[in-house]
């Protein structure tokens, strides 16, 4: 094949910014309507937090308190936490998982979409699905649970978790690039799960045992609810930067496995 | 004044001279001498192969036989371990190429949850100039089910979306998959007059297929891929032509080694009690056999399969080695 032949006129085809956002701004919505529409996420992930919320926070044990904390408001941080992560680890790991080893993303990365809009989407997904679980469980509070915070620190409280959101979509895109489609959600469970219970999220902190209280300073999860216990002023009243800076720096781990990832996936597409 | 005319007319000259060497249809997309493994397995092996513009280019070969890597490797889904692929003349993960290109591809799964007309929403808007909405569903023959979700629909419903979503970009080269796997009949004819609609409006499109009747039907020209390499390339007829032949297959006396040197038979096999002949052309070949053996029984005349076509063209790219005698 000479090369005098390959030479064609490429008409420079340039995408608008407008366009490219709109690109992002549609993956999104689609991205968040699958999931909507999918039965198995949504009561998993929405359930599962508003569930325990509403059996131990309001059910049980309304009238008594938690390190000077009533129960219905400490537990609004901890099971916060425990659906953010659920809500992030599922959209995130499940849903790329299984487009990647089913061929979906493949037809994704032979069109012309911005890569990282794909990715965008599911995180995205994530924060909105959180948003909507740490509302839940105000809105549960507030009204069934004498839950007494003032505007301005829900709104803290609710920017903090659904910020929390960000560092479990990356481990989730990790995850999801080390996982095959069947793999993925026993592996979620299989990591989250028990993570949740070392970190607080389930039994106070304070009641754990001490070994697991010394593994919990290792996990993000603890650290996530750290924070926003912190911002209705409870917890173990650490420096708030400390916890920053754990999630930060396990942000850019997860960023940087799912990158590697992402480079093998390139090579290792099997026809 | 003379020396003037003589310009303009040498002007004209070298202007008609460049529109020649640009006329002859340019490579949109090509393998230039690719090789690919996996691992250990040679999936393509010194591949030379191309599209021309406005042409549909038929990759016809058994499974496994690295059609699907050609294309993947067009698609710059995957990387070559030596030679170039081109496609626009430059490398195939340009964003500038992706955007004029639509691929059909075979996935195992794609997003139940979402709508026919969602599906093809989203992706018409990763394009610059996408067909209308409208256009695509008729293309496909999606009309009445836009509104349907991706995991409502069958076998063939659901190639029919992957087809929309491949043309909905108004896509210059179309490559397409496998396209017609799992269709029925009539499906698959609905799909063909698609595609020759495609090409009809100046698009290119390589299109991949285990069947030979899908590639005679369709393309300008077909290339014979096996074993990762390319076997045969040509017209549908010139490949025909190479694969022409009838399977006779009868119960009969007359021994291996006689039917071998009756003029017409390429191939003779034994199977339980019959024998399998595989004849250039079957009259000839009949009339000798019935003379020779009054008893002959259990006769039947059969076009050859495309199996019996790969042999026979993989044996042709062979012609001297030492295959012949195995006959």
């Amino acid at each position: 094949m000479s090369t005098a032949t390959m030479a064609l006129p490429t008409p420079q085809i340039q995408r608008s910014p407008a366009h490219t956002i709109a690109i992002y701004i549609k993956e999104a919505k689609y991205e968040f309507l699958k999931y909507l529409r999918l039965r198995m996420y949504t009561i998993s992930v929405l359930t599962f937090p508003i569930m325990f919320y509403v059996l131990f926070g309001l059910v049980l044990n309304s009238n008594q308190s938690i390190a000077g904390t009533r129960v219905s408001t400490y537990l609004i941080p901890s099971y916060g936490t425990f659906g953010v992560i659920a809500a992030s680890l599922f959209a995130t790991a499940a849903g790329l998982a299984s487009d990647r080893g089913l061929g979906w993303l493949q037809v994704k990365r032979a069109s012309p979409m911005p890569p990282f809009a794909y990715f965008s989407a599911k995180m995205f997904t994530s924060l909105v699905f959180s948003t909507v679980i740490v509302l839940a469980l105000f809105a549960l509070g507030i009204a069934f649970g004498g839950v007494r915070i003032s505007a301005g620190t829900s709104a803290r409280l609710l920017a903090t978790l659904v910020a929390g959101s960000l560092p479990f979509s990356a481990m989730g895109l990790a995850l999801g690039y080390f996982t095959g489609p069947n793999s993925a959600p026993p592996t979620i469970n299989l990591i989250y799960l028990p993570m949740s219970f070392c970190s607080g999220l389930w039994v106070p902190f304070m009641f754990l045992p001490k070994v697991v209280q010394k593994i919990a300073l290792v996990l993000p999860p603890y650290h996530l609810s750290q924070l926003a216990l912190g911002v209705v002023g409870s917890g173990t009243h650490e420096p708030a930067i400390r916890h920053w800076e754990v999630l930060a720096a396990f942000t850019m781990i997860c960023l940087g496995v799912a990158r590697i990832g992402f480079h093998r996936d390139q090579e290792k597409m099997y026809g | 004044m003379i020396s003037q005319q003589v310009m303009t007319m040498i002007a004209t000259l070298e202007k008609t001279d460049t529109a020649y060497s640009t006329a002859a249809p340019a490579v949109v997309a090509g393998l230039d001498a690719v090789n690919k493994n996996y691992g250990n397995i040679r999936a393509l092996k010194g591949v030379n192969f191309c599209v021309h513009g406005g042409e549909l280019v038929a990759l016809l070969g058994p499974n496994g036989a690295g059609k699907t890597t050609a294309v993947k490797l067009l698609l710059g889904l995957l990387q070559p371990n030596a030679g170039k692929v081109r496609v626009f003349g430059g490398d195939p993960t340009n964003p500038e190429n992706r955007m004029r290109t639509g691929a059909m591809l075979q996935v195992g799964r794609v997003p139940e949850t979402l709508r026919v007309c969602e599906h093809i929403d989203l992706f018409s808007s990763y394009y610059p100039n996408p067909m209308p909405l409208s256009s695509v569903l008729a293309a496909a023959g999606l009309e009445r089910l836009a509104g349907r979700k991706f995991g409502d629909l069958s076998g063939g419903q659901r190639q029919r979306v992957l087809f929309a979503l491949a043309i909905c970009g108004n896509p210059d080269l179309l490559f397409l998959d496998e396209p017609t796997v799992g269709l029925d009949v009539e499906a698959r004819r609905l799909l063909w007059e698609q595609i020759r609609e495609l090409v009809g409006q100046g698009r290119t499109v390589l299109l991949t297929t285990h069947y030979l009747q899908e590639a005679d039907a369709l393309a300008d020209r077909v290339a014979v891929i096996n074993k990762g390499e390319i076997i045969a390339e040509g017209t549908p007829a010139e490949i025909k032509a190479q694969t022409a032949g009838k399977r006779i297959r009868c119960i009969t006396d007359i021994s291996v080694e006689v039917l071998r040197k009756i003029p017409g038979v390429t191939q003779v096999r034994e199977d339980r009690e019959a024998i399998e002949l595989h004849v250039a052309e079957a009259e000839p070949v009949l009339r000798e056999l019935l003379a020779r053996d009054a008893r002959l029984s259990g006769l039947e005349v059969n076009a050859a399969g495309l199996e019996e076509a790969f042999l026979a063209l993989t044996q042709d790219s062979s012609k001297n080695g030492d295959q012949r005698q195995e006959l």
